[in-house]
């Protein structure tokens, strides 16, 4: 696929307000890839958090925004696997009673890519010449490996950057406990699931944990920060751009 | 906080405070949720599960025709059947026939739908006692317990435990050899089994061509329970019936793989009437009772349709995190784990039972494993739907208003970049006196209280992407023609 003349970025709302770095480190490997960028600056969050709840009415208010403000792109790029589910398979599913939004929904879905299924599957990128030292492993959101089925794309962009050994931890597809409103709806539950996670990730030897959705990585160090293990909780945008913590 | 003192919480930490529950969870799900998985990835056919989810979803679409077929067959047989429409209905019916036959001893054979519509304590109101036979129910109903796994109902429970229930139960010195006390439930079950009047089983999977029920096991019991009493009732699920011998054949090949990772059970039986002449077994009398007990509305709504394609083989319960840290007591039904999560609700209550609908995190993996391919995690955000707004078709109250004006007024920030920047200002403000030097946020109060009483929380960034974008990472670029957006209100 010949490349377009420009990206839009979508930035979801966990990144653009806590982890601006993961968004600035997507710039920078777009910069110099030389593919030209635009950010819509009136985006705000894609409706998940009311989708999961169950509120679709407000779901499909921001849903509808959302195809509104991005629906004019060429190519839509996310840094979050969950967000772009959200948006190729429910916003369709939100907008079914209405013909006409339902089709623009399919038409914005099938246009907006994770980061990692863009580099790897848009663009057929594996070496994009970052560096960073050390022995990392990948963990598997659930939205990004089961809803889209995107697994080996981030591991083969890993395993090109220079100096990283990429190591598999136990059980990397298993859920990390997060969950949205789940994490402070059930907090016993979800600190028991992310501690389980993190005891896979230090069985590793990694010393790096790499992941694609904030949300995970923000779970994931919470947890490991209170329980004083010193492991860097990276995007993969962030490897991919050189490295910088979360 | 609602949640933490519910029910479901209370029983989840119970779970995840029991080492031995714990250990055997790890286990089940090292072995059981893995193996599916593979079979499933290794099936020479791999299209047969949705080949056979797509049989299950015809099945259902002609299930008054199934139904009156099967009850033609079973009567042509010899047997009777009966419709219940509801739990009270079946169990009324089951007690009478009790009365009529003078029934003083009943062995079961392991049915989840017997402890749905709680035969156990209708029969036991009435002097008679109930026997489970399948060695797991057995363990948890002479320990006065429960169920806490579709297929491996004391999970919960080791055998040094088990062991010290024997000896207190049974009378027997104290072991922990499972071939020892193995023997000994044997041989408690054989002198039940011997003098029983009624066997009660459940049934795993009717075929309409043939007017028989199918029942799988691995301990022979049920074959027992079937035949050695004079009398045998089964329950049926209204939903359990293929329409052909190869519906059933694939149905029951994909149920033992799921739940056991068996090719085929050890034991299959087929059943559809009494004893005829010149059979060397079986009971005078067969009684077939399909029980509705709010199938008919599940299977009418479309969003919901679906579950009744489960074979209850138990798989999703082997590969869920939730259910493999909390157990299955939590659910407080004998349907635990995510398809639980799903049917329970729909069966008794989504009100009564909002944690299950709410409490889990929407992983997937259940729907990976599912044999008959079940979307169970749309299954539970339609639930949470309803829990949201309420709806009358299912006698749901919104579940949280609180949380319903939560969405509402956030719904409004979002629509508007302007508010929902000045938001995050504001918040970014406002939690300026909590950022500890560590740089993460001192444990908070009220929504986030649950958050970081485990985890630490980090503070809003000092500089948004946005700002970033505007003030020097946006600078200088070609300008794209983008649309500009209208700032106004969307109303869903």
């Amino acid at each position: 696929m010949s490349r377009p003349t420009t990206v839009t970025l979508f930035i979801q709302c966990l990144v653009d307000a806590l982890f601006p770095e993961v968004g600035e480190a997507m710039v920078r490997i777009f910069d110099r890839l030389a593919i030209p960028l635009t950010y819509p600056e009136n985006q705000t969050c894609c409706g998940q958090p009311a989708y999961t709840c169950g509120y679709r009415h407000e779901a499909a208010s921001a849903a509808r925004r959302f195809i509104d403000l991005f629906e004019q792109a060429e190519v839509i790029v996310c840094p979050s696997g969950s967000c772009v589910a959200m948006v190729r398979h429910h916003y369709p599913e939100l907008l079914k009673h209405d013909p006409v939004m339902h089709q623009r929904a399919l038409a914005v879905g099938s246009k907006t890519f994770e980061l990692s299924e863009y580099l790897a599957d848009v663009l057929g990128l594996t070496d994009l010449g970052a560096t960073f030292p050390g022995a990392a492993t990948y963990h598997d959101s659930c939205h990004l490996a089961r809803t889209l089925g995107i697994r080996e794309q981030p591991r083969r962009l890993l395993r090109h950057v220079r100096q990283l050994q990429l190591v598999e931890m136990a059980n990397s597809d298993t859920c990390c406990g997060f969950g949205g409103a789940f994490s402070t709806n059930y907090p016993e539950i979800s600190v028991a699931l992310v501690d389980d996670k993190i005891d896979h990730i230090v069985e590793s030897g990694a010393e790096t944990v790499v992941g694609c959705d904030a949300g995970c990585l923000m779970n994931i160090r919470g947890r490991m920060t209170r329980r004083g293990i010193d492991i860097r909780v990276m995007h993969l945008a962030q490897v991919l751009a050189g490295g910088e913590r979360v | 906080m609602i949640h933490r003192s519910s029910p479901y919480s209370e029983a989840a930490r119970d779970g995840m405070h029991n080492a031995c529950l714990q250990k055997s969870l790890r286990n089940l799900q090292a072995r059981y949720g893995k193996g599916a998985l593979d079979i499933w990835q290794s099936l020479p056919d791999p299209g047969l599960r949705h080949r056979v989810k797509a049989r299950r979803m015809q099945t259902l679409a002609h299930l008054d025709q199934l139904l009156a077929l099967l009850a033609e067959g079973v009567e042509a047989q010899g047997g009777q059947v009966y419709f219940a429409a509801t739990a009270e209905d079946a169990n009324r019916y089951v007690r009478d026939l009790a009365r009529k036959h003078g029934v003083r001893r009943v062995v079961k054979g392991k049915s989840m739908l017997s402890a749905e519509i709680g035969i156990d304590a209708v029969l036991a109101a009435d002097g008679i006692e109930v026997i489970e036979t399948d060695l797991g129910e057995f363990i948890v109903q002479i320990a006065g317990s429960s169920a806490s796994h579709i297929i491996a109902p004391c999970i919960h429970m080791d055998r040094q435990q088990i062991g010290r229930l024997f000896a207190d139960r049974l009378g027997i010195p104290y072991s922990d050899d499972p071939p020892t006390l193995t023997r000994a439930a044997r041989k408690a079950l054989r002198e039940k089994m011997l003098t029983a009047d009624m066997g009660l089983t459940g049934c795993n999977l009717a075929c309409a061509e043939t007017g028989q029920i199918s029942l799988v096991s691995n301990e022979g019991n049920i074959r027992m329970a079937t035949t050695m009493p004079k009398l045998h009732v089964a329950l049926m699920g209204m939903e359990r019936i293929a329409a052909t011998l190869d519906d059933q054949r694939q149905l029951l090949q994909l149920l033992t793989r799921g739940a056991a990772l068996q090719k085929l059970s050890t034991y299959v039986s087929f059943l559809g009437g009494p004893r005829r002449e010149g059979d060397p077994d079986g009971p005078e009398a067969f009684h077939l009772v399909i029980i509705d007990n709010g199938r008919s509305r599940i299977l009418a709504d479309p969003d919901f349709r679906e579950v009744l394609a489960c074979i209850r083989c138990g798989a999703c319960l082997n590969i869920c995190p939730v259910y493999g840290r909390i157990g299955g007591h939590a659910y407080h039904s004998p349907y635990s784990g995510p398809i639980g999560a799903v049917i329970t609700p729909l069966l008794q209550g989504i009100n009564r039972h909002a944690d299950l609908c709410r409490g889990e995190t929407l992983y997937g993996a259940c729907r990976d494993i599912c044999p008959v391919d079940n979307d169970l995690p749309r299954m539970l955000a339609a639930l949470r739907h309803k829990l949201a707004y309420g709806d009358p078709a299912w006698q749901v109250r919104p579940h949280n208003r609180l949380e319903a004006l939560g969405f509402a007024l956030w719904q409004r920030s979002i629509s508007n970049s302007w508010i929902y920047e000045m938001l995050l200002r504001v918040v970014r403000a406002l939690q300026r006196p909590f950022v500890n030097p560590q740089g993460v946020l001192d444990p908070l109060p009220g929504l986030k209280g649950g958050w970081t009483e485990g985890r630490d929380l980090p503070p809003l960034a000092a500089v948004s992407f946005r700002e970033r974008w505007r003030t020097t990472l946006g600078r200088g670029r070609a300008q794209v023609p983008a649309r500009s957006h209208k700032e106004q209100h969307h109303d869903a």
